[in-house]
């Protein structure tokens, strides 16, 4: 299956600007079904990792409080053109995403 | 059979490896103890050691004064403190307070920013842990209609 995470990066210098936005229902696990009155179990991201050729530049640890279909950006130094730069997120129930991208 | 000082060593020699690991690796393991905290301090505790911040204006946070929608609240942190470890965003109110936390590393600048859920009005408070301590600023988000459940 095709990465449904979207990474865009801006690159000035050695800066890196990373804005990333991925597609997951980040449910609290406190939330009921209108329809069955039933508790939706909790499903969120909990961590959401960069590297750079391979170097980790962020680990991110989220929370159910994290908004769905989460947005995050942040910036490193170190980075130039043709560097890769790998998103890859793990959730709760083990699920995973990734995507891998180049800078320029 | 393995004797009981066999298994010592082996239990020895595995905590030597394992506090040999780089920061980045033992960093790496989802804070789970601190997420599911339904106090603010206690979270902090959990996850810093210490519940006592330094207030300072070296942190900027950036939130909106009145949040139509809890579901989606942006929250962004700027810090311009040296050799910053950590940032974390703590929802007072929330029913499990700690919302997220940001492991720096070497070359990655102190600034963030995410989108975060809140149940209610409340403080929310950037937590930037340094090699010094820990630090925060706060500032009050009213929320019009809860993002938390229903």
């Amino acid at each position: 299956m095709a990465s449904k995470i979207k990474v865009k990066t801006k690159l000035s210098g050695d800066l890196a600007e990373v804005k990333s936005l991925m597609l997951h229902p980040m449910e609290t696990g406190s939330r009921k079904d209108p329809d069955t009155g039933k508790v939706i179990p909790a499903h969120h991201i909990t961590q959401l990792n960069f590297t750079n050729n391979g170097n980790p530049v962020m680990v991110a640890n989220f929370s159910t409080a994290i908004s769905k279909d989460p947005y995050f950006g942040f910036k490193f130094r170190g980075a130039k053109e043709g560097d890769t730069l790998v998103v890859s997120w793990v959730d709760n129930l083990g699920n995973r995403d990734e995507l891998e991208t180049v800078l320029k | 059979m393995k004797t009981r000082r066999s298994i010592l060593q082996g239990a020895g020699i595995a905590l030597a490896m394992f506090a040999t690991l780089p920061r980045v690796l033992l960093a790496a393991v989802w804070p789970d103890k601190a997420f599911s905290s339904a106090a603010a301090g206690q979270a902090m505790i959990d996850l810093l050691g210490t519940d006592q911040t330094i207030p300072t204006d070296q942190i900027f946070l950036k939130v909106p004064e009145i949040a139509e929608n809890g579901a989606v609240v942006p929250v962004t942190i700027n810090a311009s403190l040296e050799n910053v470890e950590s940032i974390s965003i703590v929802v007072e109110k929330n029913p499990r307070p700690l919302a997220a936390t940001f492991e720096m590393i070497p070359g990655t600048l102190p600034e963030i920013s995410c989108r975060i859920k809140m149940g209610e009005t409340s403080d929310v408070m950037a937590v930037v842990k340094t090699a010094d301590g820990v630090y925060s600023t706060s500032k009050q988000v009213k929320v019009t209609i809860g993002g938390c459940g229903g």
